[in-house]
């Protein structure tokens, strides 16, 4: 126990020693270009000027923008020329070949692990259904569809994203779209097979891990040939400083191949070693791949539709370098109580609670940027998206800590409560803030609206409802179940019993979110097709006109040219 | 291009990015490594035979781990021991697992002494069959598909699953599968009831 103490104190002291290290040498300009590299999204004049291609109707851009002129931007003239226009144009349609396969495999896989998952919650109630078959079974379900949304739904989408923003974070056509888009493919290939893998029983049997290495390697070598695009792109920039989501995705690509072999390499894992293995694998595919395509994404559109820089440059810069550092070692409590040394979960658990330095910053920061223009959620279909999106992150990481302190993790450990808990990370955080993307996105790369605006907002509904009913009645559960297991004098069966109520509510919930998925895929696929109804409006990028004023700005105006 | 004073460069985000998950990795991966590579089998601990090494290959494939641990806790942390999982676990326990099946889930209690607890084998594949006809409120899926259900004269190898008569059909019998039998052997495998010392326990 003193030991352990002593761990504790030293890698506390430590990493506040790196905190203040990092921070000083920021002070001192080593690491970034301040508040100037904030603005490296916008054309010279553009800042003042919202964009959300999904808005729906020119009306709706209006009214967005009009939110933003009465809030007060700091913009100065509101003005993208017709030169700047064209250029964007050309950047948006650059990655449309990789981008479109990506986005699109992100949908089929969004449904399926879908109803993969809405599969599993009902087994979990009704455990006499569909047991005939052994690939339908729960435990050949469940890791289906963690790993169909893991490594099909959020990383394509992650991917798809990340090649699109890449050429406008650096302002170059994106180099090599082919090799993007091989990769891409080799990816929903791999997934493909992993997902097989599970359901025909040649699991690795680890959680998070459950593909065989076989599949790993066109995952790998998908991965890698996205990053070598990326790469090239990047050393033809154009842009003067490196915006912090260039940041975020170039180093999530460099760690997810280090993450997989490591993880992956046969042979050399064992024992207990490999179950340590397993959570620094498993915590840092969340954090250093999904967590920073998300933030990327954030830090991009959040500014971009409300036409205003983020809030502290700087503030985003020791939000990236403390959630590389500490996320990364935050997997060891998950073995909270465990057969493992207890210096590793002490080191866990520190790192867990200085997670709360880089929540706080991006929370502090995405706020203080959307601040006074809540009104341009109305508007703006994106942002809805985005916003809800950045505040499930700074939830899901602030409960995250909390869940890793030893009082807490005893009741909640082992229960459906983790499981919550990780949904309103990767569904609350990063599928809302994916979504929100797509909206944006979708209309730039096809020249074309989505069709329904009706169908952006049912789906928005579904999806933040049915989440809502999914998480609060699966914690409470959770937290009864962890609860009843604690007490010694109750039966092992009491802590299932009380759970049923809860499982249902999961159902209810999971149903509502499958469906609100069901109505994105429908509106996705006609507005792949061209279907709908095509309305002259917000999603397309048009030549705009000079103007004098900012508030004189509106979106019919740049459509008039 | 040439970059600004003070400009973070590629290089220098790429190689901070990297300094930080070699850390990462050194703390979580290679040092647990190479603390743990040395530790001992406790004496009373076996390998695992063929048939048990297929049955956990089933356990994995079958999900097992979804919803049951092998790894009791401390009484400090959690009445594990009361409830008769066993004394809490160590890393020399789980010397010949690969993969570890440790688990994060107790949708259903610890597995790692089911065979101190329920040592029949005829639980086992009775219970498997049917969860339901052995402990009532239970929400573990039913496993048919590693059984099968047989009329006519009896073969002389086949192990018959003796069910409760209200689960028992009229003039049919359930045979086990080679899967179930071998699944069933490896769950009789997990009783680390032995001694182990202290000094192999984790600090």
């Amino acid at each position: 126990m003193q030991y352990s103490v002593g761990v504790l104190l030293v890698t506390f002291l430590g990493s506040l020693a790196a905190l203040g290290l990092f921070l000083w040498s920021m002070s001192r300009g080593l690491f970034g270009a301040g508040e100037t590299a904030g603005r490296v999204i916008f054309a010279p004049k553009e800042i003042g000027l919202v964009e959300d291609p999904a808005a729906g109707t020119a009306t709706a851009e209006d009214q967005l923008q009009g939110v933003m002129n009465r809030t007060g931007h700091t913009g100065e003239f509101a003005v993208l020329t017709p030169e700047e226009t064209d250029e964007r144009a050309l950047l948006d349609a650059s990655s449309r070949l990789p981008v479109l396969i990506a986005l699109s495999g992100a949908v089929l896989w969004l449904v399926i692990a879908s109803v993969f998952g809405l599969m599993a919650s009902i087994k979990l109630h009704a455990p006499d259904w569909l047991v005939e078959q052994s690939w339908l079974t729960f435990g050949r379900i469940r890791p289906a569809h963690l790993n169909a949304v893991a490594y099909g739904w959020c990383s394509l989408a992650g991917l798809g994203i990340a090649i699109w923003l890449f050429p406008r974070l650096l302002r170059t056509p994106l180099v090599g779209s082919r090799t993007a888009a091989t990769g891409v493919v080799l990816w929903l290939c791999g997934v493909t097979g992993g997902i097989i893998a599970i359901l025909i029983g040649k699991s690795a049997g680890l959680e998070w891990l459950e593909f065989p290495w076989q599949v790993d390697i066109p995952l790998f070598l998908g991965g890698t040939l996205v990053g070598v695009a990326l790469l090239r792109t990047l050393q033809r920039r154009r842009v003067p400083h490196l915006y912090v989501s260039v940041w975020y995705i170039s180093a999530g690509l460099l760690w997810l191949p280090i993450l997989l072999i490591v993880a992956k390499w046969p042979g050399i894992h064992f024992g207990v070693q490999q179950a340590a293995m397993n959570w620094w694998f498993g915590h840092n595919v969340l954090g250093l791949w999904f967590t920073p395509l998300g933030l990327a994404a954030i830090y991009y559109f959040l500014p971009k539709v409300l036409g205003k820089p983020i809030h502290s440059y700087h503030l985003s810069l020791v939000g990236f370098w403390t959630l590389a550092f500490f996320y990364s070692q935050v997997g060891g409590h998950h073995l909270i109580g465990g057969p493992v040394p207890g210096w590793l979960v002490t080191l866990s658990i520190v790192q867990s609670m200085m997670m709360i330095v880089p929540v706080v910053a991006v929370g502090v920061n995405q706020h203080r940027t959307a601040y006074g223009h809540l009104s341009a959620l109305r508007y703006s279909p994106t942002l809805r998206f985005i916003v809800l999106g950045g505040m499930m992150y700074t939830l899901a990481s602030i409960q995250g800590s909390m869940q890793s302190l030893r009082v807490v993790n005893t009741t909640t450990h082992f229960t459906h409560f983790t499981v919550a808990h990780a949904h309103l990370g990767l569904y609350g955080f990063f599928s809302l803030v994916m979504f929100g993307s797509m909206y944006f996105v979708m209309p730039r790369l096809l020249d074309w609206e989505w069709p329904y605006s009706r169908l952006i907002s049912l789906h928005f509904w579904l999806v933040t409802g049915g989440f809502a009913v999914y998480f609060v009645g699966l914690s409470i559960g959770g937290w009864l179940q962890g609860m009843r297991m604690l007490d010694a004098a109750r039966p092992f069966i009491d802590s299932v019993r009380v759970t049923e109520p809860f499982l249902i509510s999961r159902t209810v919930g999971g149903t509502m979110m499958t469906l609100g998925h069901l109505v994105f895929a429908a509106h996705f696929v006609v507005m792949l097709l061209r279907r709908g109804t095509q309305r002259e409006g917000a999603a397309l990028l048009r030549r705009p006109v000079r103007l004098d004023t900012p508030a004189g700005v509106t979106a019919a105006s740049r459509a008039s040219a | 291009m040439r970059l600004r004073d003070g400009e973070v460069g590629v290089f220098k985000l790429a190689a901070g990015a990297l300094m930080i998950i070699a850390f990462a990795a050194g703390a979580l991966v290679v040092l647990p490594y190479f603390t743990l590579r040395n530790v001992p089998p406790p004496e009373g601990l076996t390998q695992y035979t063929d048939a048990q090494l297929r049955g956990r290959q089933s356990y994995i494939a079958n999900g097992c781990i979804y919803c049951h641990s092998q790894q009791p806790r401390d009484p400090s942390v959690a009445p594990d021991m009361a409830r008769g999982w066993g004394r809490p676990s160590v890393p020399g326990d789980y010397v010949y697992d690969r993969p570890h099946l440790l688990g994060t889930m107790r949708t259903g209690p610890d597995l790692f002494n089911i065979a101190v607890r329920q040592p029949s084998r005829d639980w086992h594949l009775g219970h498997l069959y049917q969860p339901r006809a052995y402990s009532p409120g239970s929400i573990m899926p039913a496993f048919p598909f590693l059984f099968e259900r047989k009329r006519g004269a009896v073969a002389p190898d086949e192990v018959v699953v003796t069910l409760p008569p209200a689960f028992a059909r009229e003039g049919e019998r359930i045979v086990a599968t080679q899967e179930a039998l071998d699944l069933t052997a490896y769950l009789l495998s997990l009783d680390r009831s032995y001694p182990v010392r202290k000094t192999s326990a984790a600090p």
